[in-house]
């Protein structure tokens, strides 16, 4: 039987039902790795073992009839700049090759205790930054949907695992958008949470005030069996919000009669591709039948997002990351003389181009001088776009527009042009800056055969309305198409 | 001196004072201090990739209180910043630091210089985590003759404040003078040990010269390494005399940081100001605001006890005490309160103070003891001050009591009695002894009928010989002079 093809609800039921173990389940996941990760290259680190060892447990607990959860016994993918305890966690870089953490992020102790399967640490580029997948120390990762183009980045490990079949779920990382386009350019659900509503506690920090953690699945109700799982406050985490998490799953409703639905003009002009334009405009129209009230809406603020972001992530990332320097843990540069040359020669040879790009700009953002001018106009900016997308949630409920501007693009296409790169993030970029809710479901498959898909995006704290948008956009969408690997 | 005397000091402290919480300012670790190195360390303490801070509540209502009584303004609305430098000692290479929004400013210390006042201005009292400490192998110690370097982070995240004065101080006994001060008033708030030989208190110096009247303020120069009372007073002396020799001469003060040597009672250059590091500050994305309200605040100000100044002239006025005495007791808390409480069961409150400020004291310094750890109490105190005054022992005999009573912790009385140590104050008693002495010494009884007062001194000696020193001499002198006219 190909599992591997079902969500996690549907393997629930069958765990439920007792019509499956979750020893085939994994084994078939396993046999799946087995088949494609040779191509993909999706994981940096596959734990077979542990995988089937926790799904012998998971069979024992359920022949002893204890409580079947949501994500007991499914296999999910873990990206691998989330710590998981005696589990190597590299962040795709030379830096922490052989780093196993002490400690379990806050998500993975969630998780461990709904009794799921980790199948493995996801591929991603390296420390979060990227958009195509290609900047990882441990090679690139292929789109399931064709092999010469990227899955997008920097969670491409774990959505082409999902799309794949080589999990069924998976966790990742979206700092501006790295959940969310890899999901569209994979055909998956990939949901960024408010900032604050999952606990960034264990999650390797590229840029803390943007960072945040969320899942990956094959569908809506997938996400929202994770949400519930992964959000909750946390007092290990500042930044975590103090309230009880919702019951995501009471969402999943389908209908969207009266709702209000904005398109930002911004992120529907010049760079956006004619077919990815297109889908849009079906779903409006997929919307509109059903009895939302769809408008176009100009928030000019949107123009600046990416330099904000910009400067606001690499000056975050260029302090978050000054912690690897060979002295406690990583790599280390064993040659050096001096303490100042173990520091240069570490990182030099510890980072990748991408990485020390950004740690280039973000210490030059926040130099002595230059701070007035970058890091603190951006912080200005940023509270205007905020403000201007707070006004655009007084008039409608969601805004909806494409995830990312392309489909997948092919492998090296940007990789030498990091401005290109950064453009295709531009959709999804203003939910990190303000902390909004986000999600990208698949909209359908260009005329290449690649899929296309539409970002929703909710106020604060308003996973309500993005999930019901989103449930019921899946539902008549219908997308049920499967890569051809 | 001539030439010295045409210039003054101008000198601001900056103070660093780490917290006696219980645990580190932003984990739950355990403060320790000369325990197994990195014994007390987590993932936070340590910089591990993923880690993220917490603020200990405790912590800034230690800094708060400290603030207060310092008389400065307290900002209810602060945040912290990350201070960004490379060195081992700091596990994330930046530090958790106040910049331009601290917790407090514009306060003042007034330094009591015995006959005069010198009111010393706070710039600001601003709450930052401590370092770890760098260990260099070897014998010396030194780096320059270390072969390799450890690093304890135990001390890192140890809650700190730093205290800044404005350059309000005028001579180098006015900054020690401040010191002490300043140790006091924070040991009286109970919110730090204060030991200079630990490092929980710490002292940095800017000094500059200029002609005397003159109001322009002169090129500083700042000085590291003032580890006690005694280097802050010596290294200021050493460094005044530097710079006026360097302006007489024709030259000109370069702004640099500067060394002391308490070997040598000099200053070296340590680096100069335009190598000074730019620290790249920048709010702390992780930690959000504190906002303070005034019920908090107030709160915080009512657990505030009475202080050394206040302290003093309360004592002054209400025991009628010189104010020399109190101003010995009320500097130290502990004393003050030991001194307070005799007071309610003894009325002569001069007395006690002599006592405590003399063999007390001494005792007390001996044993390397505070008050509250000797064994002597306030109630046992008073008993032998009321024994002495009703005769019963000598002053001569209360000392060797009073030193039994520091040793045993026993009760006077019991001492006396296991002694043998009452005064023979019955006059039957006496009066058959001194009827022998007369008998045996004639000579002695003559020449004191014709008028020699010093024979009258041998009589006594002999009476307390005869009683081994327990005679009551007052009334034994009376029954004498009584006996022999």
């Amino acid at each position: 039987m190909e599992t591997y093809n079902l969500t996690a609800h549907e393997l629930n039921e069958k765990l439920v039902k007792k019509e499956i173990t979750c020893t085939e389940i994994t084994t078939d996941i396993l046999a799946r790795i087995e088949e494609v990760e040779g191509t993909l290259n999706s994981f940096i680190s596959i734990e077979k073992e542990r995988a089937l060892s926790t799904a012998r447990e998971v069979d024992r607990l359920i022949a002893r009839g204890e409580k079947v959860c949501d994500l007991t016994g499914i296999p999910v993918a873990i990206k691998d700049n989330i710590c998981t305890e005696g589990v190597k966690t590299t962040c795709a870089s030379r830096m922490l090759e052989n780093y196993i953490p002490g400690y379990d992020a806050t998500v993975i102790k969630k998780l461990k205790s709904c009794n799921y399967i980790m199948v493995g640490k996801a591929n991603m580029d390296e420390f979060a930054m990227g958009s195509s997948n290609e900047s990882s120390y441990f090679g690139l990762v292929k789109n399931p949907w064709d092999v010469a183009r990227v899955p997008g980045g920097s969670s491409g490990g774990p959505a082409a695992s999902v799309a794949a079949g080589e999990a069924i779920c998976a966790l990742g990382t979206d700092t501006g958008g790295s959940i969310r386009q890899p999901a569209s350019l994979c055909g998956v659900v990939g949901f960024k949470p408010t900032y604050g509503m999952v606990s960034r506690y264990g999650a390797v920090a590229f840029a803390s005030s943007l960072d945040q953690i969320g899942p990956i699945t094959k569908d809506v109700e997938d996400c929202a069996s994770m949400l519930n799982v992964i959000c909750g406050y946390d007092k290990k985490d500042s930044t975590s919000i103090n309230m009880d998490a919702p019951d995501y799953k009471s969402f999943l409703i389908q209908d969207i009669k009266g709702l209000k639905i904005g398109v930002p003009e911004e992120l529907m002009v010049e760079g956006i591709a004619p077919e990815v334009k297109e889908k849009v405009l079906y779903v409006i129209k997929l919307a509109e039948d059903m009895g939302a009230k769809v408008e176009k809406i100009s928030i000019p603020g949107l123009e600046h997002a990416l330099s904000v972001y910009c400067i606001i992530s690499s000056s975050e990332a260029s302090s978050n990351l000054a912690r690897f320097d060979g002295v406690r843990y990583g790599y280390r540069n064993t040659e050096a003389q001096t303490l100042r040359e173990m520091y240069r020669k570490t990182r030099t040879e510890g980072f990748g181009d991408e990485v020390k790009r950004r740690i280039i700009i973000g210490t030059y953002c926040l130099s002595a001088g230059y701070y007035g001018a970058y890091y603190e106009k951006a912080r200005k900016v940023r509270t205007l776009i905020i403000n201007d997308l707070k006004r655009a949630f007084n008039k409608f409920d969601v805004l909806l527009s494409p995830t990312s501007p392309t489909t997948a693009f092919r492998i090296g296409e940007k990789i030498e042009d990091p401005l290109t790169m950064y453009l295709s993030d531009i959709c999804v970029l203003p939910a990190n800056i303000a902390g909004l809710p986000a999600v990208s479901i698949p909209a359908g498959l260009s005329g290449e055969g690649l899929p296309i898909g539409v970002q929703i995006i909710g106020n604060t704290l308003r996973e309500d309305n993005v999930l019901k948008v989103a449930y019921s956009l899946e539902k008549a969408i219908g997308f049920d198409k499967k890569p051809g690997l | 001196m001539e030439r010295e005397n045409k210039y003054e000091a101008v000198i601001g402290l900056e103070t660093h004072v780490e917290l006696s919480t219980v645990t580190k300012m932003f984990c739950g670790c355990r403060l320790s201090f000369g325990e197994e190195k990195n014994k007390f360390t987590c993932p936070v303490c340590l910089g591990h990739p993923g880690s993220l801070p917490v603020t200990n509540w405790k912590a800034v209502e230690y800094a708060i209180k400290i603030a207060l009584a310092l008389n400065c303004k307290i900002n209810k609305y602060t945040i912290f910043h990350r201070k960004n430098y490379f060195y081992p000692d700091m596990a994330k290479n930046y530090q958790i630091s106040q910049y331009d929004m601290p917790l407090s400013s514009s306060g003042y210390l007034d330094v009591d210089m015995g006959d005069y006042t010198r009111r010393v201005g706070i710039t600001r009292v601003h709450m930052e985590e401590d370092t770890g400490k760098l260990i260099h192998t070897g014998v010396t110690g030194r780096i320059s003759e270390s072969e390799a370097t450890i690093v304890d982070y135990n001390r890192s995240g140890t809650p700190l404040i730093e205290i800044v004065t404005e350059p309000d101080i005028r001579s180098p006994e006015e900054a020690r003078e401040y010191l002490i001060a300043l140790r006091n008033l924070i040991l009286f708030l109970d919110v730090s040990d204060c030991s200079m030989e630990e490092g929980s208190l710490r002292c940095d110096a800017n000094v500059s010269i200029r002609e005397r009247n003159s109001s322009k303020i002169g090129t500083k120069t700042e000085i590291k390494n003032l580890n006690s009372f005694k280097f802050l007073q010596k290294g200021l002396e050493y460094e005044i005399k530097r710079q006026i020799k360097v302006v007489e001469s024709g030259d000109r003060v370069i702004q640099q940081t500067r060394h002391y040597d308490s070997r040598t009672g000099t200053t070296k250059a340590m680096r100069s100001k335009e190598e000074a590091q730019d620290y790249r500050y920048f709010p702390e994305p992780d930690l959000v605001p504190i906002c303070l309200k005034d019920e908090t605040i107030e709160g915080i100000r009512k657990t505030i006890p009475e202080l050394p100044l206040a302290k003093a002239r309360r004592l002054e006025e209400k025991y009628g005490l010189p104010a020399e005495d109190s101003r010995f007791l009320a500097n130290n808390r502990e004393i003050a309160d030991y001194f307070e409480e005799c007071c309610r069961y003894y009325d002569k409150p001069k007395n006690i103070a002599n006592w405590i400020m003399g063999d007390f004291s001494a005792l007390l310094n001996k044993e390397r003891i505070t008050i509250k750890e000797s064994r002597i109490t306030p109630g046992d105190m008073c008993k032998m001050l009321e024994m002495v005054d009703k005769g019963k022992i000598s002053s001569r005999m209360a000392k060797s009591v009073f030193e039994e009573m520091f040793t045993t912790g026993k009760g006077p009385e019991k001492i006396i009695a296991e002694r043998g140590l009452e005064q023979v104050s019955d006059e039957s008693i006496l009066e058959s002894i001194i009827d022998e002495v007369i008998k045996e010494n004639p000579g002695p009884v003559e020449q004191f009928r014709e008028g020699k007062e010093k024979a009258m001194s041998f009589l006594i000696g002999q009476v307390m010989a005869k009683t081994k020193g327990k005679a009551n001499p007052q009334l034994a002198n009376e029954i004498m002079r009584k006996k022999i006219d």
